[in-house]
């Protein structure tokens, strides 16, 4: 055979403190899949940065089509035919969806932007890749979180492209959007096109990758056919070690069975939520599952005062309490762990102490409000060392962290202010396998405590896995409960998709 | 700074559609019109206050008192919808003009050139904000900072600390006072011209694209392939040159060069900007709308004038305007939220 399609050899990158690059090499070839995966911070996204044009490597070469390249920067790579979907959105809210992928190669007559043809042109690469969600003419920023994930994927194939690289595409994505991208990556399979493509999703790689290949601390483990390797193997390889995946938990302890820390009666919202009503007792973890745009968040950001309500009431430890920001909830012990970690999470030109002190500030300040910075490093130690979160020291600046370990960062500054009620929202999107057996440890831990959690989670077996109870929502209101024992993922699926009543 | 991106939590209801476009649109004028809306009750209020306000000869002269400002708050429109600042504009502004005295009394050049000269110096100022913002890395902020008090500096010295006075040279009130257009100063017919000519920028090429899409998210603008150090260059640059032709006409209206004038002409701009709904935090913004701040800006001053309302009030009347257009803004914004 010929020369694969993309060849990297002796790949090696630093950054001040870390080493994430080292030494790694892999290569793809025409209309396959292959996979990429290792843990937050094993260096994925900074090789595909360095493909794309946006990173400098230290050492190594680039082969593309045989032919070494000196990739210069994104312009460049997209030249070249390598196109990627960032991680992160990458987006530029205020413009429209066509402004947005057309950037940089904007049609025009005579000096002035050809408006009508930009949008004529981004109609007809959405007909071809199935997308009728939004408009080319839809502004990004009324688009949900999932929708302009399909901006960023119809952006990368609106390229003439030989290889694409996804970077983690489907952490934000439902399963609906998830089967469209998969079609998608059929079709560019078909013609030709070599794909990389990185997921902490385990069950995605046996849907689709061809090879696999597994990176660890900056280092290249190995890369096995995915016909001849099992997910558990590769999770070895990964993790570099034994983990035990399907532990349940430990069923609540009776006592507390009455003991209601949280309750919502009758709650509604303009938008979205319709009379809804629920328990959460001291101890417990309550699973919320639902499809995407069920109203989870909406009703996280309903209780703790972030968005309006239009009727309902709120009783922390059984007394009525009217929460209508997100102040009063952090004071009546409620917090509130968003979705969208980077915008709302997440201070990112700050170091690692700061963001996790940032909710607990008060506490290590003296009576004049100098801050003692001893007791808030210890905690920060502790945090980061329990979370595995990868960081040079507790003085580097978030930004530079891995996408997985941001996360785990903003998870240990809930955890640091040590709220008596936890709302969780898919707290493991984005963490690779590891970490999530330690943040679901954690969970356990702060509810052997006595603290309550509430879990909203897309993934079905974490819900499963960790819940005491479930609360099922579909179109803004609880369509049904099921407690551990009862809850089965048809049953869950079956609840998920009730319209209503 | 971390840029504002709207993503917000809330999830939307499966299958919903998203509302068709035009509704962002409208929202995006609705700044637009209640600025609209202020200019017209203003309007009538004075009118019915005043029976001078609605002659021809006031009218013209609110736009004549418009012209400068206007011109300088077009530029800076630019610079403002890219998430910067431009705090040079004022006494930037005195530089040209000075220059332009200098090239036309001192030196005795033809009149074009003294024009060109005025307006190329703007065009030099905004080109080194702009390198020192692109590749210096400066903040905006303190780049124009630094630059407006470079240029107080050279327009005392390069003046001498006198004013320059043009009335040996022919035909250069003109370009103010005169009147292509009977009954228009010339002034007001440039004041429009350049606010057509910033519309098309900003909203018909490739530069007033980036602009908005730097002022979006910079970030994702660079990794999408554009060159958004060079772009800003460019853009500080457009926005001296609307600096330089505020100059000329300044300095035409005035029919000289005064070196000590310029400080808080940029404020008065960045307050038309304001009012007019662009937003300090970037990828918002219209001409149209800075065109209309700057009306509303004049006209509150030249009315509260003529109800003899003392300077000292205007000042504070002006404040309090701003307070509510940044206040309906951010309501209007926390709606959308
Ligand atoms: N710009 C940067 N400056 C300093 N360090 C960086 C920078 N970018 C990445 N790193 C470091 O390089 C290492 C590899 O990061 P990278 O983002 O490639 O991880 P990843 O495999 O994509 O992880 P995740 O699954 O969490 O997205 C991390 O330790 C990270 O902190
Ligand atoms: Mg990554």
């Amino acid at each position: 055979m010929n020369a694969p399609l993309l060849k990297v050899e002796g790949v090696s990158k630093s950054f001040p403190g870390v080493k994430a690059l080292d030494d790694v090499h892999f290569d793809v070839s025409r209309g396959e899949v292959l996979a990429l995966v290792g843990e937050n911070g094993a260096g994925k996204s900074s090789l595909m940065k360095i493909l794309s044009g946006i990173y400098v490597k230290d050492a190594g070469t680039i082969y593309l089509e045989g032919e070494p390249v000196e990739i210069t920067g994104p312009r460049h790579a997209q030249d070249l035919g390598i196109i990627i979907v960032h991680q992160e959105m990458n987006l530029m809210p205020h413009l429209t969806v066509a402004q947005n992928i057309f950037i940089g190669r904007e049609p025009r007559v005579l000096g002035f932007l050809d408006e009508r043809r930009l949008n004529r042109d981004t109609a007809v690469l959405l007909a071809r890749l199935g997308i009728s969600e939004f408009r080319p003419t839809d502004l990004v920023e009324n688009l949900t979180v999932a929708k302009q994930q399909m901006v960023e994927i119809a952006k990368a194939l609106s390229f003439d492209a030989k290889v694409v690289i996804m970077d983690e595409p489907t952490s934000a994505l439902t399963q609906t959007e998830t089967d469209t991208l998969f079609r998608l990556i059929s079709e560019l399979k078909a013609s030709g096109i070599g794909i990389i493509y990185i997921s902490h999703r385990m069950e995605e790689l046996s849907r689709i990758a061809d090879r696999i290949t597994v990176l660890r601390d900056g280092k290249y483990i190995g890369t096995r056919e995915r016909t001849a390797v099992t997910q558990h193997e590769i999770i070895k390889m990964m993790v570099g070690r034994e983990i035990n995946e399907n532990a349940r938990p430990a069923t609540m302890r009776a006592d507390n069975v009455d003991d209601v820390v949280l309750r919502v009666e009758g709650l509604s919202t303009k938008k979205l939520l319709r009379d809804v009503s629920f328990e959460l007792r001291r101890g417990e973890i309550l699973g919320f599952s639902g499809l995407m745009g069920a109203g989870r968040t909406e009703l996280a950001r309903a209780i703790i005062g972030a968005d309006r309500t239009t009727a309902g009431k709120i009783f922390v430890n059984g007394v009525e309490t009217t929460i209508s920001q997100p102040a009063h909830a952090v004071a009546k012990g409620i917090g509130y762990l968003s979705e969208d970690r980077k915008q709302l999470g997440l201070l990112l030109d700050r170091d690692v102490n700061t963001n996790i002190l940032l909710s607990s500030l008060g506490r290590y300040a003296n009576f004049l409000g100098f801050m003692k910075t001893g007791p808030g490093k210890g905690t920060s130690r502790k945090y980061v060392e329990s979370l595995r979160i990868k960081t040079p020291s507790i003085f580097a600046t978030t930004k530079n962290l891995s996408g997985g370990n941001q996360q785990k960062v903003v998870i240990a500054k809930w955890l640091a202010r040590d709220c008596d009620i936890l709302i969780f929202d898919e707290p493991t999107r984005g963490i690779d396998v590891g970490a999530k057996e330690e943040i679901y440890r954690l969970l356990n831990e702060l509810v052997e405590r006595g603290k309550s959690i509430i879990m909203i989670s897309s993934e079905l077996p974490e819900v499963l896995r960790l819940s005491h109870r479930i609360i099922v929502m579909a179109n803004g209101r609880i369509t049904g409960e099921l407690t551990s024992n009862e809850a089965e993922q048809e049953k869950i699926m079956d609840y998920a998709t009730r319209i209503s009543q | 700074m971390s840029k504002t991106t709207t993503t917000t939590a809330a999830e939307k209801p499966v299958g919903e559609v998203t509302g068709p476009s035009r509704g962002s649109f409208l929202r995006d004028r609705l700044q637009q019109s209640l600025a609209f809306g202020t200019l017209i009750v203003l309007l009538i209020f004075f009118s019915l206050a005043s029976s001078n306000f609605l002659s021809w000869s006031n009218i013209s002269g609110i736009l004549l008192a418009t012209a400068v400002i206007g011109i300088l708050a077009f530029g800076t429109t630019l610079v403002i919808v890219t998430a910067g600042i431009d705090l040079s504009i004022g006494t930037g502004m005195t530089l040209c003009a000075v220059v332009t005295g200098v090239l036309l009394v001192n030196w005795e050049l033809p009149l074009l050139v003294g024009v060109l000269g005025g307006i190329a110096t703007g065009a030099l100022m905004g080109f080194i904000n702009g390198f020192n913002v692109s590749v210096f890395k400066l903040p905006p902020f303190i780049a124009t900072l630094a630059m407006m008090m470079i240029a107080q500096g050279l327009a005392l010295v390069v003046s001498g600390v006198r004013p320059i006075y043009f009335s040996g040279v022919d035909g250069f009130k003109e370009i103010a006072l005169g009147a292509i257009i009977p009954g228009l100063p010339n002034a007001v017919l440039i004041l429009f011209l350049t606010g057509i000519a910033a519309f098309l920028l900003l909203s018909k090429t490739l530069l007033g694209r980036y602009t908005f899409a730097i002022g979006s998210n910079e970030e994702a603008t660079k990794i999408s392939g554009v060159n958004t150090g060079k772009w800003k260059i460019l853009i500080y640059t457009v926005a001296g040159i609307f600096t330089g032709i505020a100059g000329v006409v300044i300095a035409a209206r005035l029919d000289s060069a005064q070196p000590q004038l310029g400080v808080g002409y940029e404020l008065q701009a960045i307050a038309a900007v304001i009012i007019g709904g662009t937003s300090l935090m970037g990828g918002r913004g219209s001409i149209l709308g800075t065109l209309i701040g700057a009306l509303i800006m004049s006209v509150l001053i030249n009315g509260l004038r003529i109800m003899s309302v003392q300077t000292e009030w205007q000042n504070v009347v002006v404040g309090v305007v701003i307070l509510v257009a940044v206040f309906t803004d951010s309501l209007r914004r926390r709606r959308e939220a």
